[in-house]
């Protein structure tokens, strides 16, 4: 408890009691410390002064593309598409790209490559809902040997990202073969707008894991589903979108299409080896695959697409998207004129 | 080395070591995460968490056994945890002496004078450990140990993410934290009143530490009774308020040893002898202090059963409440739930939630999960919660376990609940839009949602045809309808032949409409209808486990049109639905 203190106390140790008024140096410091803040804050305001109160929406600079990651044409008549039979995905690939004129054809030294996987689910590769780790080895070992500075490996799977690139295995494959996986932060992610387009307008995509990129290959399994018939190279390519992406299975088929135009891969790689026949996307049962021993090398997706859909037992007019996506010039459903190849694993190697 | 020396250095040691855990208390594989590291060791430590559950379920979980260590060693020694090792003690040791630096010893030694304010804490005890005799564990809510893990790990932690990355590359969420966090920074702001504010006053594992100090054989205390003048220099940095130049107050001293380092005469030590200025303990047993604990472990007695009137475990549970997988039924469960949050932290998901309402008053901060949250439904091939959870309130359940398979064939998978269709607002069901995420995303193979499949005339879809030309026809009026009837999901059929195969509609503008074969009798004048395709999704309850991955998927982004609710769930007899 304090004593209140005797009158005049205060002037003496520096505080003016108001009582017996202020001297004329304390009143000047006062009226100099009080237009200086007066001053401050109506400077403070005229520059925070907004006449027209907020805008309906926070608008930003929009993208327009992914990119264009083509590779220049092989001269006419050589094949721009392969398909290899066998079991092991690992002679599979290195057949595969040979036929199509090696990884050189499409990675330059110095080059940086993105692999394009589908990591869609925390689920083990045995399962095949996801790009099967020993393709994705395959591939990052090709790019480096074909001089590639730097190879990285992305997705924006539906589980957590952590959880579905370990489990996969492809975490692991990206280790131990010198790639760096992507995890998809929100720092990723950047508006854009499809020119034409209808449904990706001002929608977040993966953008930041393109920055510096020079090549871009896809590896996707061949999978069912439900809405879009089947899951192959270009519904792989929905793993570029962020946000509530799912909005756009209203019109599956027509996203689908836009995804083509999103981005154009250098080659696509779809890997049928074993086709996940019914219960896709997810699986979840050795029972829901089927061995089909196939892997299709394409520079474009709709032919590789085309091609895979027959893996499921189905037949391309049951893909709307095919022809939208043709119609969209992201592709051609003509595989002939691709000057298509057939190898065989087996043959080949003995 | 001077005792106040290796007491900082322990207790910085168990400080870092606290951080440690909750820093790689991420699922994964990393050297930073979560692999091996024992996160649970400083949890299992607590004896409150011990005695707790003991009462609660007649039952002492393994790693609970370092509790009666640490007990134990409190019997002999004092209060040790409390001045060496409590993360929440060194954090507000740090903070009394960061709101008083540069005061005087007479101010200090003032606020370190024995108050009646230290009984309450003993008060507490009482009453938690009179609900967990009727089997409602609440220790977590003031315990120490839980309730720091719980702010720094779901308040604190979750700060560093966002941009920066520190733990995880998405921020990461948490039901009704404010108020985790708000509780934390009250009572590091309370050190500012009373040095170790919460310690002295509030702590109840402090409480049941002072009940055991009392009868160690070793403790700090005079070795003379001589008066010593009144510098009090003992007390200026008394963190337990004990009065050290008195009568000792045995129950109260935290074993900082700041007494012993300070005295300029060296007259207070260490010993197995009482202090020869006498000593006494709070409660004082023999008055109204044992009137008081009895009041207040009666009160908590009479508090456990009051949920049970609410049928809070039976018929009246909010049917939202879902609990990880592997928790025990809720009448066990909150038997066991520390509130520690450590399940919370390691779901990968991000979808067990600290509850605020949903599992009623008596389960705030329990773990709930939420659907809306996070990255995904539950995982099916994840079972990190029951692996971290440090009483076992979720069992370990090993992945076969949860998958039903192997020798879990016959129990078949561990289900946190149903989903449920809202046909009111489902896109496919309520408004004629193709969707069927829910059924895309389901894991469960074969999958626990089935479409059935439906064509759904189209409003303004009643076409009069100009002409017709092979798979071509020409409308007399312009299109208009909403959504793209080009995408694939649209069809056509003659008006008046419903069993007719309607056709698929493949492109065309405005007034022209083309046609992937060609319809069987269209002419000029005649009218066809535009159908769209639906797939309507319909939850097969034999087969789902109530993961989630539906609700979190579903596009109706506010109030989900397929929603989880606990009909089903493994851990609950009653709670079963299907015959």
């Amino acid at each position: 408890m304090t004593l209140p203190k005797p009158p005049g106390e205060g002037a003496a140790t520096g505080s003016p009691d108001l009582r017996q008024g202020l001297d004329r140096r304390q009143f000047l410091r006062r009226l100099a410390g009080a237009s200086v803040l007066a001053v401050a804050a109506g400077g403070l305001g005229a520059a925070l002064y907004d006449p027209k109160g907020p805008a309906g929406a926070a608008g930003g600079k929009v993208l327009a593309s992914l990119g264009d990651f083509r590779a220049a044409p092989p001269p006419a008549g050589k094949p721009r598409l392969a398909t290899v039979h066998g079991a092991d995905r690992r002679a599979m690939f290195d057949l595969g790209v040979k036929a199509l004129g090696g990884m050189e054809a499409f990675v330059s030294r110095g080059d940086v490559v993105l692999l394009k996987v589908n990591a869609a689910f925390a689920s083990p590769a045995i399962l095949g809902a996801t790009t099967h780790p020993d393709l994705l080895a395959a591939a990052i070992e090709a790019c480096r040997a074909a001089g590639a500075s730097r190879v990285l490996v992305t997705d924006n799977p539906i589980n957590s990202p952590e959880s579905c690139f370990e489990v996969s295995g492809l975490s692991g494959a990206a280790r131990s073969s010198g790639a760096t996986t992507l995890l998809p932060r929100p720092a990723l992610f950047s508006p854009l707008t499809l020119p034409g387009g209808r449904l990706i307008t001002d929608w977040p995509v993966l953008a930041g894991a393109f920055a510096g990129v020079t090549k871009v290959i896809a590896l996707a399994p061949v999978k069912d589903h439900q809405r879009a018939g089947a899951s192959m190279s270009l519904k792989n390519f929905y793993g570029l979108l962020g946000g509530r992406r799912n909005i756009f299975h209203q019109d599956i088929n027509g996203v689908i299409a836009e995804l083509g135009q999103l981005m154009r891969p250098t080659l696509v790689v779809l890997d049928g080896v074993s086709a996940m026949m019914a219960n896709g996307p997810t699986g979840g049962s050795l029972a829901d695959l089927k061995a089909t021993n196939t892997m299709i090398f394409s520079v474009d997706p709709v032919a590789a697409d085309t091609l895979g859909v027959a893996l499921l037992g189905r037949a391309p007019a049951d893909l709307p998207y095919l022809a939208l996506a043709q119609a969209a010039g992201v592709g051609t459903m003509d595989v002939a004129s691709l000057a298509p190849v057939t190898l065989t694993l087996d043959k080949a190697a003995g | 080395m001077r005792i106040v020396v290796a007491r900082r250095v322990s207790q910085g040691f168990f400080l870092l070591l606290f951080l440690w855990f909750c820093l790689v208390a991420t699922v994964g594989a990393g050297w930073m995460q979560l692999r091996g590291w024992p996160i649970n060791w400083l949890l299992s430590l607590d004896p409150l968490t011990a005695l707790g559950t003991m009462l609660a379920t007649h039952t002492l979980y393994a790693p609970l056994l370092w509790g009666l260590g640490a007990l134990a060693l409190t019997l002999f020694v004092g209060r040790f945890f409390c001045g060496f090792v409590c993360p929440l003690g060194t954090l507000n040791q740090m903070t009394g002496w960061l709101a008083r630096l540069g005061r005087a010893p007479k101010d200090r030694a003032e606020d370190n004078r024995p108050g009646r304010g230290q009984m309450v804490k003993y008060a507490l005890l009482a009453f938690f450990l009179g609900c967990a005799a009727l089997g409602g564990l609440q220790t977590g809510l003031l315990d120490p140990l839980p309730l720091v893990f719980r702010s720094v790990n779901l308040a604190l932690l979750p700060l560093a993410d966002p941009g920066v990355g520190v733990i995880h590359d998405a921020s990461r969420h948490y039901e009704g934290v404010w108020w985790i966090g708000l509780v934390f920074l009250a009572i590091l702001a309370l050190n500012a009143v009373r040095p170790r504010f919460f310690c002295r006053m509030i702590c109840p594992l402090g409480a049941l530490f002072g009940l055991a100090a009392r009868i160690a054989p070793w403790r700090i205390g005079k070795a003379t009774d001589k008066s010593c003048g009144d510098c009090r220099l003992c007390e200026s940095h008394c963190e337990g308020g004990c009065r050290p130049s008195g009568t000792l107050v045995v129950s109260e001293c935290l074993l900082c040893c700041n007494c012993l380092d300070r005295c300029p005469s060296g007259r207070i030590g260490f010993s197995g002898r009482a202090s020869a200025a006498g000593e006494t303990a709070v409660p004082d047993f023999s008055r109204r202090g044992a009137v008081a604990l009895l009041a207040a472990g009666a009160a908590g007695a009479l508090a456990a059963p009051l949920w049970r009137v609410e049928d809070a475990a039976g018929l009246g549970r909010s049917p939202s409440l879902i609990r990880p997988p592997g928790s025990l039924d809720e009448e066990r469960f909150l038997a066991r739930c520390i509130r520690c949050g450590q399940c919370m932290r390691a779901c990968p998901s991000n979808i067990i939630q600290p509850s605020v309402t949903t599992a009623g008053l008596i389960g705030l901060w329990t773990p709930a999960l939420n659907y809306r949250l996070g990255r995904s439904g539950c995982q099916p091939n994840c079972i990190a919660c029951g692996q971290v959870c440090p009483t076992a309130a979720i069992r370990p359940l090993s992945l076969s376990e949860k998958l039903g398979q192997g020798d879990y064939t016959a129990a078949g998978p561990i289900r946190l609940g149903t989903a449920f269709v809202d046909r009111t607002r489902c896109l496919p069901w309520a408004m004629g839009r193709p969707c069927i995420v829910c059924q895309e995303v389901c894991p469960v193979s074969p999958k626990a949602i089935a479409v059935r499949e439906v064509f759904e005339p189209v409003r303004g879809g009643r076409l009069l045809l100009a002409g017709a030309r092979g798979s071509t026809l020409a409308l007399a009026r312009p299109l208009a309808v909403s959504g793209n009837p080009a995408s694939g999901d649209y069809y056509v059929r003659l008006l008046g032949a419903p069993e007719a195969n309607p056709v698929r509609l493949v492109g065309g503008g405005a007034t022209e409409l083309t046609l992937a074969a060609a319809l069987p009798a269209a002419a000029p004048g005649r009218e066809v209808e535009l159908l769209v395709h639906l797939m309507q999704p319909q939850v097969d309850p034999a087969r789902c486990v109530g993961c989630g991955m539906c609700e979190h998927e579903c596009p109706v982004s506010g109030l989900r049109a397929i929603r989880v609710t606990s009909e089903n769930e493994s851990r609950s007899g009653p709670g079963r639905m299907l015959a």
